[in-house]
């Protein structure tokens, strides 16, 4: 019964949620129509709404949107391995973590996206550029988040594998880590978004591969409503992915 | 100062007898806090019989949870000695296992991978750490919930769960701190009930933290009271009920003489710690 309740509750959720966006959508079209918003800079929701089958049939978006896809896939694998990774390290050595998790926060929050140059030179207009600036802009959420999910270990845990005479290696794979992990896939969720703006932003600027170089063109082309019908593709990644990283964390941690 | 009982402190330069498995020997530890130093603990000294259930009673902040995680090797730096079957020992050791008074299930883990904890990290392939694991899910009472998460259960349930899986490393010394202190007085009662059958069960020698007078009567064939800071053996009584026990013993007159006795002990202790709380809090207020 309450599961029923729950499932009522979730799909309760959904709903008002598509509610809230439709009550939005409604709203501005209302506003454009009246005239209250300018039609020049803000495309009609119809619109929109209407050219997504033009673009995926004219402008192919579904090729582009594979791209960004698998550059946001290899960007995030990477965010995983290195941000757990550099993590840990700085987890375990204290000077370490001191000399540099100020900077690496601050890193967070810089316009990575503006040091497109530097990457277009390491590794030219190439698929590479685009993964390395994700990886880049992923990386310090899933640090800092890792640093302190494997810090936050309640010690009482941590005590019980010492009394069981775990060794380190054992110590951190079967209590530090399984501890940390909800707090490593919030840093990995807030990497992905960080990644993805990237991502999509440096295709952008460098006008090369994926939905980012797609929705560059339509602007070009001042098509404003299938520039914003290329974004609605943008969000169906992040969507996608943020789906996958749910999925996969209930996987490796079924009880909670 | 204070009365010692001649058990309390075996002569150093004397043996301790043989059927002692855990000898503790002059106790001491100071912990350096902003408002100066505080002897938690100090010339400590008591033996665990084989197969004897001990007690260590105490009011709240006389040192036992120190003594505790001395005797565990979890707090280095202390004054004294710990000996496991005549070897001294310093860290964490085989034959201690520890239950600890927080909750300690790991919630990523169903009940039968928490109580197969020790036994895969030493190793045992999987089938056979799972069957002995069950056997001491049956022996706390949780048989059928081998596959629930600690979230799904109740917390005198999550407790055994973390009995379950200390007794699984099968350890010599079973040394638990103030286990059902978040219980209520009903599961407390049932709880006991459960340990006294496991310890009838495996012969299982224990070492029990408590503050609780009926517990430490209802469970221990002796029990070590505590004084308060510095915290010191003051007696050590013995409980010469009949065993097997059960939670019924409670209502016997026998009982209540001994409940009666270490609380006449006890009264003392907890009346100064709370009276040095009370100033404590007092001078602490600008
Ligand atoms: N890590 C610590 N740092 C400073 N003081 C401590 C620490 N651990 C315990 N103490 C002090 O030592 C005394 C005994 O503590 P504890 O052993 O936890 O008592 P109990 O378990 O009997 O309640 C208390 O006064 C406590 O404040
Ligand atoms: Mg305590």
């Amino acid at each position: 019964m309450a599961a029923g309740e729950r499932a009522l509750g979730a799909a309760g959720a959904v709903a008002f949620g598509i509610a809230v966006i439709a009550a939005a959508t409604a709203a501005v079209e209302g506003l454009l129509r009246i005239g209250l918003l300018n039609r020049y800079i803000v495309p009609l929701p119809s619109e929109v709404l209407a050219s997504f089958p033009r673009i995926v049939v004219e402008e192919n978006i579904l090729a582009p949107f594979v791209v960004t896809c698998k550059e946001c896939l290899y960007a995030m694998l990477l965010v995983a391995v290195f941000g757990i990774l550099t993590g840990t390290l700085l987890h375990r050595f204290v000077a370490l973590r001191a000399a540099t998790e100020t900077w690496v926060a601050a890193l967070a929050s810089a316009p990575i996206a503006l040091m497109y140059p530097l990457f277009l030179v390491l590794f030219g207009r190439s698929a590479t550029t685009v993964v390395a600036m994700g990886l880049i802009a992923g990386l310090p959420p899933a640090i800092l988040k890792t640093v302190e999910g494997l810090g936050g270990t309640r010690r009482v845990l941590i005590n019980v594998g010492r009394s069981f005479n775990l060794t380190a290696g054992q110590m951190f794979a079967k209590i530090l880590l399984p501890a940390a992990l909800p707090n490593i896939f919030v840093g990995l969720r807030l990497g992905l978004i960080f990644c993805l703006i990237n991502i999509v932003g440096v295709e952008f600027m460098i006008n090369f591969g994926g939905l980012g170089h797609v929705i560059n063109e339509l602007a070009e082309r001042y098509d404003l409503p299938g520039t914003y019908a290329a974004i609605g593709f943008v969000i169906l990644v992040s969507i996608l992915f943020l789906i996958l990283t749910e999925r996969i964390e209930r996987c490796l941690q079924p009880g909670t | 100062m204070g009365a010692i009982g001649t058990e309390a402190r075996p002569a150093q330069a004397m043996a301790p007898p043989p059927d002692w498995v855990l000898v503790v020997e002059d106790l001491g530890k100071r912990f350096d806090t902003p408002d100066g130093a505080v002897t938690a603990v100090d010339g400590v000294s008591f033996g665990v019989r084989k197969g004897e259930f001990l007690s260590v009673i105490g009011p709240s902040g006389c040192g036992k949870t120190t003594v505790f995680n001395i005797v565990g090797g979890l707090e280095p730096g202390y004054q004294g000695r710990v000996r496991i079957g005549g070897e001294e020992v310093r860290g964490p050791h085989k034959s201690i296992g520890m239950v600890f008074q927080e909750e300690s299930t790991f919630p990523w883990r169903t009940v039968l991978e928490n109580v197969s904890f020790p036994l895969e990290v030493a190793g045992v392939a999987r089938a056979e750490r799972h069957q002995r694991a069950r056997r001491f899910i049956s022996l706390v009472g949780l048989a059928g919930f081998e596959n629930r998460y600690p979230s799904e259960l109740s917390g005198g349930m999550r407790q055994r769960v973390a009995i379950a899986r200390t007794l699984a490393f099968e350890p010599t010394i079973l040394l638990m701190d103030e286990p059902f202190a978040a219980l209520d007085e009903q599961t407390r009662l049932i709880l006991g009930d459960k340990v006294l059958q496991i310890q009838q069960e495996l012969a299982q020698t224990t070492l029990l933290i408590t503050h609780n007078i009926t517990e430490a009567v209802q469970l221990s064939d002796r029990i070590v009271v505590m004084t308060f800071r510095p915290g010191r053996v003051k007696r050590i009584v013995e409980i010469d009920l009949p065993r097997p026990r059960t939670s019924e013993i409670v209502g016997s007159e026998a009982f209540g003489r001994y409940v009666a006795q270490v609380w006449n002990d006890l009264r003392e202790e907890a009346t100064r710690g709370m009276a040095e709380s009370e100033i404590g809090a007092l001078s602490r207020r600008p």
